[in-house]
């Protein structure tokens, strides 16, 4: 089997051709997606492959888009529905919530909702306004659905098949950030990654960092940095934001005895505000430190000339470090 | 200039024929048929309520005065077609083998009531609107399938005024899908009348703005509703597109047994409105053919009587899901990483009981 020097995106795309490839009750639906290959060209060639049935260019309807994969969810597809931008998502929260989390629920099992949700998220690539939110948190907050975050091609890959294996609901969030930061070599083998677990990403005795999505990029910086001042940081990224592998984010806290959680989100009624409460609940005494957060802030993100001072870089990460390490 | 719309209509206020029946009306049987649900349905309406008012059920739409859209709609559907309900559809859901205990323990706070039906049907929509969506992407799966069967979705005239309906039209006629939208009109999304709804002077032209064949009906005759509905479906399944239907009827009911239309509702046009019900009208044209006699009707009412005090009886004696069943269908398999919330609701639970 060869393999190929992936994106992220591109990562995303093998893993749609495969999924479609295997199952045809895999079919893809949103705005842009077909002709156009998706606005970020994450579904590029599926149309061509596979043909307008089963890649759908919907009208311009967020509430529609959610509510047919729905409908066709429940009567044996597996739909795997684009919402273009995670700011455009909120139409279709009404459908996530009140029918997409529940339907498995209220039918006592009689039908299932096995849909995937595809969002791009987060700051950074200097996009309008509406374009950079991340709010993942508003998703997490809703019993039912997983809410699953990859940052790196490989994680994307297996991520994502498995996302659209699950026979419950799954929102997907891809940090377009990363979308074509780093190429990882990938092999289109379909190998499953776990969903509800979080991946170590490097190992370390002094301080645990717990990241997701773009961040994964910055807090990976901040602990070769810290290498060099001769702190050992051990880096998680959570990737199932909901639910939550606690065990192993406890784990780590409990061996460190420090953690810094780092999200690009704004901090109040955060993930990282659920962590923190749960560590205390569970480490409490193994913390040497009180446990710190770096975040974005409860501001809606600025207008790109300014995002910058909005999105936690490696020093941040390092200031907060030191701080648990000197308290 | 507004486009005017023609209500199809056979029989009028007062039972009459105004117009030539289509041919399988000639034949009684299929209205005695209708004829027959409409009052079973109106029975357990009755008795609904009532259970409700004794504290034995939960807070309830009543169907009053439009049993021929339900029953109508129950009887046009093949048993393959898929059901995309909101939640006035007692009829209906009656029809397609929902048992009247599983109706019953659904407004009555169970959620096995949502378990009973036909494998495809969708569950009771409370959500305004939102059922539309469902419907267009079960109709895609349909299409997409090669399967010759339609969906019907009903809603209300409230739900008209809701992108979800819009949305959901544009779609149905853009793809062509095999769905039927059935939109109840009763003139009252709880309070707000329907001429406080929109301007337009049938709901049906909403239809017509997204390439959809609309039709207005009126939905208190049921030679008019069957007719229109079953060419519709028949439409639907032959892979001719969709169709909305605006059945015009009236609430004669509460919106819910929550609701008090005293306040909103004036006296003298539910009076009006009571002279156009569908159940008397369909029972002075069915006397009038030599087709049903008050005998029959007694007859019919005493069994009525015992199929819903049978039904009731068995709601009443269903044993409660056990507590913990709350955690048994919201994932597949529950997500061994939230094994602490288990945990939490054991400890719970033995505080409580003291088991």
């Amino acid at each position: 089997m060869s393999v190929q020097d992936l994106t992220m995106v591109e990562a995303v795309n093998l893993a749609l051709h495969r999924a479609m490839a295997a199952d045809e009750s895999v079919v893809c639906l949103g705005e842009d997606i077909g002709v156009n290959g998706g606005v970020f060209r994450a579904t590029v060639g599926l149309q061509e492959r596979f043909g307008e049935q089963r890649v759908m260019d919907t009208p311009l309807a967020e509430t529609l888009i959610a509510g047919a994969s729905i409908g066709m969810a429940a009567s044996g597809l597996k739909p795997v529905m684009e919402i273009q931008f995670m700011g455009f998502i909120f139409p279709a929260f009404e459908q996530l919530i009140t029918h997409a989390a529940r339907m498995r629920n209220r039918t006592r099992g009689r039908m299932q909702c096995p849909l995937v949700v595809r969002a791009p998220f987060g700051g950074g690539i200097h996009a309008p306004e509406h374009h950079s939110e991340s709010t993942e948190a508003l998703l997490a907050h809703i019993p039912g659905i997983r809410v699953v975050i990859p940052s790196s091609p490989r994680r994307a890959y297996g991520l994502l098949l498995s996302a659209i294996d699950s026979p419950d609901p799954v929102v997907f969030l891809e940090p377009k950030r990363l979308y074509r930061v780093q190429k990882q070599p990938l092999a289109d083998d379909g190998e499953r990654l776990p969903l509800d677990s979080c991946f170590t990403l490097r190992e370390g005795q002094d301080v645990t960092l717990i990241t997701w999505g773009a961040c994964v990029r910055e807090t990976l910086l901040a602990a070769d940095q810290l290498q060099e001042r001769g702190i050992a940081a051990e880096v998680i990224d959570v990737a199932t934001v909901s639910p939550l592998d606690m065990a192993t984010l406890r784990q780590s806290v409990i061996k460190t005895g420090r953690c810094v959680i780092v999200h690009e989100a704004c901090r109040s009624g955060g993930i990282g505000a659920d962590i923190a409460a749960q560590l205390a609940e569970q480490a409490f005494d193994y913390l040497q430190a009180p446990i710190q957060r770096v975040t974005g802030f409860d501001t809606p993100m600025p207008y790109f000339r300014q995002e910058q001072w909005y999105l936690a870089d490696a020093d941040d990460i390092c200031a907060a470090v030191k701080a648990v390490m000197d308290y | 200039m507004e486009p005017v719309m023609q209500t199809v209509r056979y029989l009028d206020d007062q039972g009459h024929t105004c117009q030539e029946l289509p041919l399988w009306a000639h034949e009684m049987e299929p209205l005695l048929e209708c004829y027959r649900w409409m009052l079973l349905t109106r029975q357990f309406d009755q008795k609904a309520i009532a259970l409700q008012r004794t504290g034995q059920l939960g807070t309830y739409p009543s169907s009053l005065g439009q049993e021929a859209i339900a029953v109508t709609l129950g009887l046009a559907m093949e048993p393959d077609d898929v059901l995309v309900p909101y939640y006035r559809d007692h009829g209906t859901q009656l029809i397609r083998g929902c048992g009247m205990k599983d109706i019953l323990l659904y407004w009555g706070g169970d959620e096995r009531g949502s378990a009973a039906g036909p494998q495809q049907d969708f569950p009771v929509c409370v959500p305004i609107a939102t059922q539309c969506g469902h419907a267009v992407g079960a109709a895609k799966a349909l299409q997409l399938q090669g399967r010759s069967q339609a969906v019907a979705c009903t809603l209300g005239d409230g739900a008209s005024s809701k992108g979800d309906f819009l949305e959901a039209l544009n779609l149905a006629g853009l793809w062509q899908l095999p769905v039927v939208f059935v939109l109840n009109n009763n003139q009252w999304a709880i309070s707000v009348s329907r001429q406080k709804q929109c301007a337009a002077s049938a709901l049906a032209l909403k239809g017509m703005g997204a390439g959809v064949r609309s039709v207005q009906v009126d939905g208190n005759d049921v030679i008019a509703m069957f007719d229109e509905l079953t060419q519709a479906l028949e439409a639907a399944r032959a892979g001719q597109g969709p169709t909305l239907i605006e059945a015009i009827s009236y609430r004669l009911s509460d919106h819910t047994t929550a609701d008090d239309a005293s306040r909103y509702c004036p006296q003298e046009e539910l009076q009006q409105a009571w002279k156009k019900e569908p159940v008397a009208r369909l029972k002075r044209f069915l006397t009038s053919q030599g087709a049903w006699t008050e005998a029959l009707e007694q007859k019919w009412l005493e069994h009525c009587q015992h199929t819903v005090n049978s039904a009731v009886q068995h709601y009443l004696e269903y044993s409660p899901q056990l507590p913990e069943a709350m955690f048994d269908h919201l994932y597949e398999d529950w997500p061994t990483v939230m094994e602490d919330q288990l945990q939490a609701f054991a400890e719970r639970r033995q505080r409580r009981l003291g088991e």
